[in-house]
């Protein structure tokens, strides 16, 4: 009879760590930003198809970075647990700390029960009706679920955009104006060349009747950056 | 093997399709009424809503009375809802039921939009409607009917367009107006007298209102505008910029205009 080598947790849980922050930090990075006007979710992104920002529910969005099959499945997930919420309840008892729980304890659980975790890091973004109930959560391949304040950036480079989105934020800060910063943060951190056509973001608008996600075509995104 | 469920969230979860009403079915949520016996339970009904097409678009309306047998159950029922931004649904038959219904619709409009990245074509969504209807047909058979009335834009036609249904989930494209309900028939004589070509939105509302006042005239399941307690007709209107809806200001005096000039 073989005996399975004995392998310390604190060791088993390092290396799935390792591994899945390995998959995470080669990710193009997304920025999300809280404005007066709502919350702005913009990245890197060459495909125009593949999309890594998505609408969840009426004033909740999802953005993730690392590998897109894992995480478009749970964003598909998280639409149905909330849009099943919606009906079963009432639209308003869909909140999006509801969701990043749900989130939070589903990767931990992927984290520690599969065969390897997730290589996956998301954002939950719930704009309210003034920019204090704004809610911004983080959610890491291992399930640590984190709050963020004002910016939020997952991927590669992500302190040195952090800090520069922070410096560069302003009371009062329009859309175009916040693209403008998003965009460059994010091109300066970046090894290489990022083309016009290269970028993604959503915007959840604040105020909005009932569905506040948009998407921010690519057009825009060039307007406001050469406007 | 239906998908592991981690938490509170299933992850890669085997549904078929990018369908909400799937989703609940997989889970065994979907909406269920069980009639047992033969005997039709004595439940509210919805009936008189229609819909009609100007040049730019498409105006829906219903009347608000729900009744029971020969009682009024409902003064303030509302028939008609968008269905999501680009399109309308207006329901007759069993008020419950068709309120689930349509509640349902719109959820699986905006999932399957949410899912897919894409909105659903206007076929689609009539379609859809339709499966939905069908998969009511054994409660259809026993009394317990919804039928509803679909309307929209369509960007690539350039015109707004309509869909009637039957209870076994036929699905026909109408062109110029539609109308459902037990003051369908009377409606529907209305607007064949009154529809023309090159209607203008104006117009086209009145005709509705006016097209919904001669049913309550004639039939006593339709409640007819009553002023005195400022019930009016739910209207809506599709057009390419979407759906919108008439503010009971918006609809006074309409409904001043029309009752001043009935016969």
């Amino acid at each position: 009879m073989t005996m399975p080598f004995y392998v310390p947790p604190e060791q088993l849980v390092k290396d799935r760590a390792d591994f899945a922050r390995k998959g995470i930090s080669r990710g193009r990075p997304i920025a999300v930003l809280q404005i007066d006007d709502g919350v702005l979710m913009i990245g890197e992104n060459s495909s125009p198809s593949l999309r890594k920002i998505g609408e969840i529910y009426d004033r909740i969005a999802f953005a993730g970075v690392g590998r897109f099959n894992e995480f478009e499945t749970l964003r598909v997930a998280g639409v149905r647990y909330a849009d099943l919420k919606g009906f079963s309840y009432a639209r308003s008892d869909v909140t999006g700390r509801g969701l990043a729980n749900a989130y939070s304890q589903t990767l931990g659980q992927i984290f520690s029960h599969e065969v390897k975790p997730y290589e996956v890091d998301i954002i939950v973004a719930e704009v309210g009706a003034t920019r204090e109930d704004d809610s911004l959560f983080r959610i890491g391949f291992d399930g640590t679920l984190r709050t963020a304040e004002g910016v939020a950036v997952l991927g590669a480079e992500e302190d040195e955009i952090t800090e520069e989105l922070l410096g560069a934020r302003t009371d009062g800060m329009g859309l175009d104006n916040a693209i403008i910063a998003a965009c460059s943060a994010i091109r300066s951190a970046s090894d290489h060349d990022i083309g016009d056509a290269e970028w993604e973001a959503g915007f959840l608008e604040r105020g909005a009747d009932r569905r506040s996600f948009r998407r921010v075509s690519r057009d825009e995104i060039n307007a406001a950056r050469n406007g | 093997m239906t998908g592991t469920e981690f938490g509170p969230l299933r992850v890669g979860e085997t549904i078929p399709d990018s369908s909400f009403l799937s989703v609940l079915t997989h889970r065994g949520l979907q909406p269920r009424w069980e009639a047992g016996s033969s005997t039709r339970p004595e439940v509210p009904e919805a009936t008189t809503v229609l819909a009609l097409t100007w040049s730019d678009g498409v105006v829906m309306a219903g009347d608000r009375r729900a009744t029971a047998g020969n009682v009024i159950a409902h003064r303030r029922v509302r028939k008609v809802y968008a269905a999501d931004d680009h399109s309308a649904v207006a329901i007759s038959g069993t008020a419950g039921m068709a309120v689930e219904l349509i509640k349902l619709f719109q959820t699986e409009l905006e999932h399957y939009e949410k899912i897919e990245g894409t909105r659903l074509s206007l076929d689609g969504k009539a379609n859809y409607l339709a499966r939905m209807v069908r998969g009511n047909l054994t409660l259809a058979f026993q009394g317990l009917v919804v039928i509803p009335l679909f309307c929209g834009y369509d960007d690539a036609m350039g015109r707004g367009r309509l869909f009637t249904f039957d209870v076994v989930g036929g699905q026909y494209d109408e062109i110029h107006y539609a109308t459902t309900g037990s003051g369908g028939q009377e409606a529907r004589s209305f607007l064949k007298s009154a529809w023309r070509e090159d209607l203008d939105r104006q117009t086209a509302i009145e005709m509705a209102i006016e097209a919904l006042v001669a049913a309550a005239e004639e039939d006593a399941a339709t409640g007819g505008p009553d002023v005195r307690r400022r019930i009016y007709p739910n209207i809506l209107t599709v057009t390419t910029d979407g759906v919108a809806e008439l503010d009971d200001d918006a609809l006074a005096p309409l409904v001043d205009t029309v009752l001043g000039r009935r016969p």
